[in-house]
C-alpha cells in the first residue's frame, strides 16, 4: 500500500486545480460550438434546410427526375442546376458536365437503395436515400475531370459505381447549352 | 475474491476467439482491395467478409468484454458473489447462440448487408434474429448489474458505491438505452421485411433509428477502457487516483450526452433538417468534456505514481514511470491513439469539416484508431490484469506482453494514418476493388499498401495476445490474492446522493434523447409515402 505524505489542505488544493481544468475544458467546447454556429449562420456550408420527398417507384414517369429532365440546365438566374439519380450500380447521367466559375446546384435521389454522392476535391458529399431528395451546391474554379464515386455500400456491384464530372470552360458550356435544354457529357 | 471465474473466463474466451477470427478477415480485406491483389472476381465474398468482420468486432467482441469485465467488477468491487449467476449464464448462451445464428447466413452469403444493415437492402432474417439475440443476452447483464447494485445499496445504506461499480452500472444503462434505437429498427422495420410480412420500408427513418445506436455504441465499447483508466491503471503502476468525484462526473456525462448526438452520422442525409443536425453537433461537442476531464485526471494520477517513485521536475517524472509494466505501456499507447482519434473526431463532429471526409476512408481510419486502437489496447490490459485472478495461475512473460502491445500500437499507426490520408484524397468506403491504373487513384496505391502492412503487424500482435492468454492457462498454479481497484488520493468519506445513484441521470438521458430524436422521428413517421420497396440480397442461389 502506498502512503501519501500528509499535506494540509491538499484536498482543497487538488479540487481547485481540477476545477480550473474543467473550466478550461468547457471553454474549449464552447469555442468549438461558437465556431460551428458562426460558420453555419454565415452560410459557409450548411446542410440542406428542408426535407423533400421523391417516390422511387414513380421517378421514371412523373416529377422532376424523369429521364428527359436529368442532366445539367441553366437556370433563369444564370446559375446551373444538375439533376441526377443513383441506382444499382450507376448514376444517371453517368457523366455530368458543368461550367467553371458558376454556382452549381445538385438535386439527386436514389431509385432503389442508399447510395453516396461525392465529387472528388470538392465539398459535395451527400447521401442518396430512396424516398428523399438530396441537395448540394458548389463552384468549380478550373476545367477538369473529376471522379464521382458512390461512397455507400449499395450491394455487390458497389465497387463499380463511379460517375464522372466534367468541368468545362464557362464560355464553351454556354455555347453547348444554347441549343439543348439538358446537358451531359455524351452529347 | 472472484467467485464466478468460469463465467467471466467464458465471456473473455469467446470474445477473444471471435476477435482473432475477425482480425484475420480484416487483414484479408485490406489485402484484397490493395494493389497487391488483382480484382477479386466475386466481390460478394468481400462483402460477406466485411459483414462478418463488422458484426463480430462491433456487436459480439466488445459486448462480451463489457459483460465479462462487468461481472468481475460486480464481484470485486462489491466484495461479494454475483447475485443471479444462472441468469448470467443464460445471457452468455443467448449471446453465443445469437452469434452463431447471425454468422451462418453471413457465411453462406445470405446476409451481405454489412453490420450497419442498410435497408432497403434486406438479407436473411436469421442474421437479424441473431443480432437481436446478442442484444437480448446483453440486456440480461444490464439487469443483473442493476440488481446487484441495488442489493448492495440496500445492505450498505449511506455508503459510497465503489467507483468501478458506479462506472460499470453507468455503462450498462448506457448500453441498454442506446441499443433501443437499433432494436426498434430491427423489430419494427427490418424483420417484418426480412420475413416477407411487408414489402416496403422507410429507409430514411431506419437510418435515424440506427444513428441513435450507432454513436453511443462507441461509448459502450469505451466504458471498459475508461473504467480501466480510473480503477486499474493507478493501482497497477503503484499510484493513486487523483480524483474519485471527477471519475463519477465523467461517467455521468457519458451517460447523458452519448445518445442525443447520433444524428451527426446523418449530417449528409436528406431526411433530417438542418436544425436538428446543428443540435446534435452541439451535443457532440459536449461529449468531448468527459474525455478532457479523464485525460487530466489520469495524467495527474500517473504523475502521482511517478512522484512516489522519486520523479522530479516538470517533465522529468515521465522517465521514472514503470515503462516495463504492460499496463503502463498500454495506457500510454491508448492515450496517444485517443489523442489522434479524438482530434479526428472533432473534425467529424462539425458539419463544415465533415463534408470533406464524410463516408470516405477517413471514417474507417478514424474508428479503427479509436476503437481498434485506444479502446481495444486497454481490453488487452484488462485481460492481462485480470487473468491471474481468473485462472488461479501466474501470468508472466512480461516481455511477450510488451511485444504484443508495441506491435498493436505500431500496427494501428501504420494501418490508420495512411487510411486517414486516402480519405482526405476522397477514396470512398467499402469497395472490393479500386482501379489503381487510373491516374487519379494511382497516388493512393502506396498508402493502401502501407495499410496492408499495418494490418499484418496487427495480426502478429493478435496472435501474440492469444498466446499470452494460453500460456496463462497452462502456467503453474499461483494464488493471485484479492483483486483490488485503485484508491483515490482523497478517499470520498461521503458522496452526494446525486453522485451515488442514477435516477436523476437516467431521466436526463431519456429526456434528452426524446428531445433530440423525438421530432425527427415523429416528423418522418408523419410524412406520407416515404416507404420504398425492399431490395433482397443473397436470394436466387
Amino acid at each position: 500500500m502506498v502512503t501519501i505524505p500528509p499535506h494540509d489542505g491538499s484536498a482543497e488544493h487538488a479540487a481547485r486545480i481540477e476545477r480550473r481544468w474543467a473550466s478550461l475544458a468547457v471553454v474549449i467546447v464552447v469555442f468549438l460550438i461558437v465556431m460551428a454556429a458562426f460558420a453555419g449562420i454565415h452560410q459557409a456550408t450548411m446542410p440542406q434546410a428542408r426535407v423533400e420527398l421523391a417516390d422511387p417507384r414513380t421517378l421514371h414517369v412523373s416529377g422532376e427526375f424523369i429521364e428527359s429532365n436529368l442532366g445539367t440546365e441553366i437556370e433563369p438566374d444564370g446559375s446551373v442546376m444538375v439533376r441526377a439519380i443513383g441506382q444499382q450500380y450507376s448514376f444517371t447521367p453517368q457523366c455530368i458536365v458543368v461550367p467553371t466559375d458558376t454556382e452549381v446546384k445538385f438535386r439527386a435521389t436514389s431509385a432503389d437503395v442508399v447510395h453516396g454522392f461525392l465529387i472528388d476535391g470538392t465539398n459535395v458529399n451527400v447521401m442518396l436515400v430512396p424516398g428523399y431528395v438530396s441537395t448540394a451546391t458548389t463552384r468549380f474554379a478550373t476545367a477538369s475531370e473529376r471522379h464521382m464515386p458512390c461512397h455507400e455500400f449499395c450491394g455487390t456491384g458497389h465497387e463499380g459505381m463511379w460517375g464522372k464530372i466534367k468541368v468545362i470552360d464557362k464560355a464553351a458550356f454556354q455555347k453547348m447549352a444554347s441549343d439543348r435544354r439538358r446537358l451531359n457529357c455524351v452529347e | 475474491m472472484l467467485s464466478s471465474k468460469r463465467l467471466i473466463l467464458a465471456h473473455f474466451w469467446v470474445a477473444f476467439a471471435g476477435f482473432g477470427l475477425a482480425l484475420l478477415l480484416g487483414e484479408w480485406q485490406m489485402f484484397i482491395r490493395s494493389p497487391l491483389h488483382a480484382w477479386i472476381g466475386n466481390p460478394e465474398l468481400y462483402y460477406r467478409s466485411v459483414t462478418a468482420h463488422g458484426s463480430t468486432m462491433g456487436y459480439v467482441f466488445p459486448t462480451l468484454v463489457a459483460m465479462g469485465f462487468g461481472y468481475a467488477i460486480t464481484e470485486a468491487a462489491l466484495k461479494r458473489p454475483l447475485i443471479g449467476r444462472r441468469w448470467a449464464w443464460l445471457g452468455f448462451w443467448l449471446v453465443v447462440i445469437g452469434t452463431v445464428t447471425a454468422v451462418v447466413p453471413v457465411a453462406l452469403g445470405r446476409a451481405s448487408v454489412l453490420y450497419t444493415f442498410y435497408p432497403p437492402l434486406i438479407g436473411s432474417p436469421f442474421y437479424y434474429i441473431g443480432v437481436v439475440l446478442v442484444v437480448v443476452g446483453s440486456w440480461v447483464w444490464v439487469a443483473l448489474t442493476s440488481v446487484n447494485l441495488y442489493a448492495w445499496k440496500r445492505d450498505n445504506p449511506g455508503r459510497a458505491v465503489p467507483l468501478a461499480m458506479f462506472a460499470n452500472v453507468a455503462g450498462s444503462y448506457l448500453w441498454a438505452w442506446t441499443a433501443v434505437g437499433a432494436a426498434i429498427e430491427l423489430i419494427f422495420q427490418i424483420l417484418p421485411a426480412a420475413l416477407g410480412l411487408t414489402t416496403t420500408i422507410d429507409a430514411g427513418l431506419s437510418r435515424v433509428f440506427f444513428s441513435w445506436t450507432l454513436h453511443a455504441i462507441v461509448y459502450f465499447w469505451l466504458m471498459p477502457t475508461y473504467i480501466a483508466y480510473y480503477t486499474i491503471v493507478p493501482r497497477a503502476i503503484g499510484g493513486r487516483l487523483y480524483s474519485d468525484t471527477m471519475g463519477r462526473l465523467a461517467f455521468i456525462l457519458f451517460l447523458i450526452v452519448a445518445m442525443p448526438i447520433g444524428i451527426h452520422h446523418l449530417f449528409m442525409d436528406p431526411q433530417v433538417g438542418a436544425g436538428f443536425k446543428f443540435m446534435h453537433s452541439v451535443f457532440t461537442a459536449l461529449v468531448a468534456l468527459p474525455t478532457l476531464l479523464t485525460v487530466f485526471t489520469i495524467c495527474a494520477s500517473v504523475e502521482i505514481a511517478a512522484r512516489l517513485r522519486g520523479g522530479k521536475g516538470a517533465f522529468g517524472w515521465l522517465r521514472v514511470l514503470p515503462w516495463r509494466n504492460p499496463i503502463m505501456l498500454a495506457t500510454a499507447f491508448s492515450f496517444i491513439m485517443l489523442g489522434f482519434g479524438g482530434a479526428g473526431g472533432l473534425i467529424n463532429m462539425s458539419y463544415q469539416l465533415d463534408s470533406t471526409i464524410h463516408n470516405t476512408q477517413w471514417i474507417t481510419g478514424h474508428f479503427h484508431l479509436i476503437f481498434g486502437g485506444a479502446i481495444v489496447i486497454m481490453y488487452f490490459a484488462i485481460a492481462y490484469d485480470l487473468w491471474p485472478h481468473l485462472t488461479g495461475r501466474a501470468l508472466d512473460g512480461f516481455g511477450m506482453m510488451r511485444a504484443q502491445l508495441w506491435t498493436w500500437f505500431v500496427g494501428m499507426m501504420v494501418l490508420t494514418f495512411p487510411w486517414h490520408w486516402v480519405g482526405i484524397l476522397g477514396m470512398p468506403r467499402r469497395m472490393a476493388f479500386y482501379d489503381y491504373t487510373d491516374p487519379a487513384l494511382a497516388a493512393q496505391a502506396a498508402s493502401v499498401v502501407a495499410s496492408v502492412i499495418g494490418g499484418a503487424i496487427l495480426v502478429v500482435s493478435g496472435a501474440l495476445f492469444i498466446a499470452v492468454l494460453i500460456r496463462g492457462q497452462i502456467a503453474p498454479r499461483a494464488e493471485a490474492g484479492e483483486y483490488r481497484f485503485a484508491v483515490a488520493v482523497h478517499e470520498p468519506r461521503s458522496v452526494a446522493p446525486a453522485l451515488n445513484g442514477f435516477a436523476l441521470w437516467l431521466s436526463l438521458m431519456i429526456g434528452l434523447t426524446i428531445i433530440n430524436y423525438g421530432f425527427p422521428i415523429a416528423h418522418l413517421i408523419a410524412l406520407p409515402n416515404t416507404a420504398v420497396p425492399v431490395v433482397m440480397v443473397g436470394t436466387g442461389r
